[in-house]
């Protein structure tokens, strides 16, 4: 069977790349699922969980928002942020969510805002995933 | 006859000057090395992206409205984002770049605003009595993308504002080891690539072209900002990294000639105490 060529790249680095069954994006417009053979799309991604499959085996990704493309069986996702889900910092993420909370809190102005209820989700998002995760395959990760 | 205890004391302070340019040298080439990986590391980012804006300023449609971001306009003032080293010690890469950033000031005919990162950029316009708009220090030596996020928000805003009409990058670009040019650039507004040859893909945009394209721009600017910072810190190392070499090599030559002097003293010494001894012994005989 055909595979897809799938690779995930930020402005720092290359986070994932590998020939893949199957690509589940959170798209703008909901979660889409990507087989090869695909037509030529170019969706905007919102801040939540990126599963790719292959041979059977999954691998959980956290995406922040970007752009996904797909063209002639290539599948490039350009994140601001990607993390495997082994390497979100959990300690971290919790401390993003408070500080974004407190920040909405406050009074501030519009800009300030959009920003922190991007943080808070963001941050809810990374726990969420890597939470889920810990309960499917405890010990890993 | 220069005194014996004194050149020893040269020999050791210019000995242990060698070894701090020595160390100097090595961490540079080691950040160099770190910095040209970031650099080679975001280069699958900044194509895809570039594809992907050439595929999208192809689709639009003459008459239609363009983009803030991509329209040419009359200029009244022009921006520089000026970029240079927060330290010294690296030759004459910081007064490259400042020079090259004063010819360009004189020459516009036009206002400029500057937007500085590093502290000699800053230091040398503030002396000249040039208004900066903003600046960004300490940045490090491995800044992230969200670090340099703050300007390129300050640029894109005054661009939409129409505070400023064109935007300009003052870097330096890493060559080799040996060689570092400055650079002036336009980032703003930007120019789309031409399509190559076979990308031409009918996409479909989610949710739509104009939306993508929104999206995109902004993170392209800081795409691009992003990138010629990389490059300049490359830069820097490097330049760092020969001048620390040049010092160790020149301190090794004193080093040479000063033991040189000292020996020829002591001998002197030597055969002036041993006359003393023979002419003392004749004179007892």
């Amino acid at each position: 069977m055909d595979k897809l060529k799938f690779e995930i790249v930020t402005a720092e680095r290359v986070v994932y790349s590998d020939d893949v069954d199957i690509v589940i994006a959170p798209g703008i417009q909901g979660q889409m699922g990507i087989l090869p053979s695909h037509a030529p799309i170019l969706t905007m991604l919102r801040a939540d969980e990126l599963v790719v499959r292959k041979d059977g085996e999954e691998t959980v990704m956290f995406v922040s928002g970007g752009f996904l493309e797909v063209m002639q069986n290539r599948v490039t996702v350009l994140a601001d942020v990607a993390e495997r889900v082994d390497e979100i910092d959990i300690a971290r993420a919790e401390e993003a969510k408070s500080r974004a909370e407190e920040r909405l809190k406050e009074h501030i102005p519009e800009m300030d805002l959009a920003r922190a209820e991007a943080a808070l989700r963001r941050s809810l998002m990374r726990l969420k995933i890597a939470e889920r995760r810990r309960k499917k395959r405890p010990g890993s990760g | 006859m220069p005194n014996i205890r004194e050149i020893k004391r040269r020999i050791k302070s210019v000995q242990s000057t060698a070894k701090v340019t020595r160390a100097m040298e090595m961490v540079a080439a080691s950040k160099m090395r770190r910095a040209q990986e970031r650099t080679i590391a975001a280069r699958p980012y900044a194509e895809k992206m570039q594809h992907i804006l050439a595929d999208l300023a192809a689709q639009h449609r003459s008459g239609e409205e363009i983009h803030p971001l991509l329209e040419e306009r009359p200029v009244n003032r022009v921006a520089l984002i000026h970029i240079t080293p927060d330290r010294g010690l690296c030759g004459g890469l910081i007064a490259i770049v400042n020079r090259s950033v004063a010819s360009f000031i004189l020459e516009q005919h036009v206002p400029v605003t500057v937007v500085v990162v590093g502290r000699k950029g800053r230091d040398f316009l503030v002396r000249s009595g040039q208004e900066v708009r903003a600046e960004l220090t300490r940045l490090g030596d491995r800044p992230s993308i969200v670090d340099i996020q703050p300007i390129a928000r300050i640029v894109i805003d005054d661009y939409t504002d129409g505070l400023i009409d064109e935007v300009y990058l003052s870097y330096t670009q890493f060559v080799t080891t040996m060689n570092q040019q400055p650079v002036l650039r336009r980032l703003l507004p930007i120019e789309p690539a031409a399509i190559e040859p076979g990308y031409n893909v009918e996409y479909i945009y989610e949710p739509s072209p104009d939306e993508v394209l929104e999206q995109l721009l902004p993170r392209f600017v800081e795409m691009g900002l992003y990138h010629v910072i990389l490059e300049s810190i490359a830069s820097e190392q490097s330049a760092r990294m020969v001048a620390m070499r040049n010092a160790t090599d020149n301190a090794s030559e004193i080093i040479d000639e000063l033991t040189l002097t000292y020996n020829k003293a002591r001998q002197e010494m030597i055969t002036k105490e041993l006359l003393d001894i023979t002419g003392g012994a004749a004179a007892l005989a």
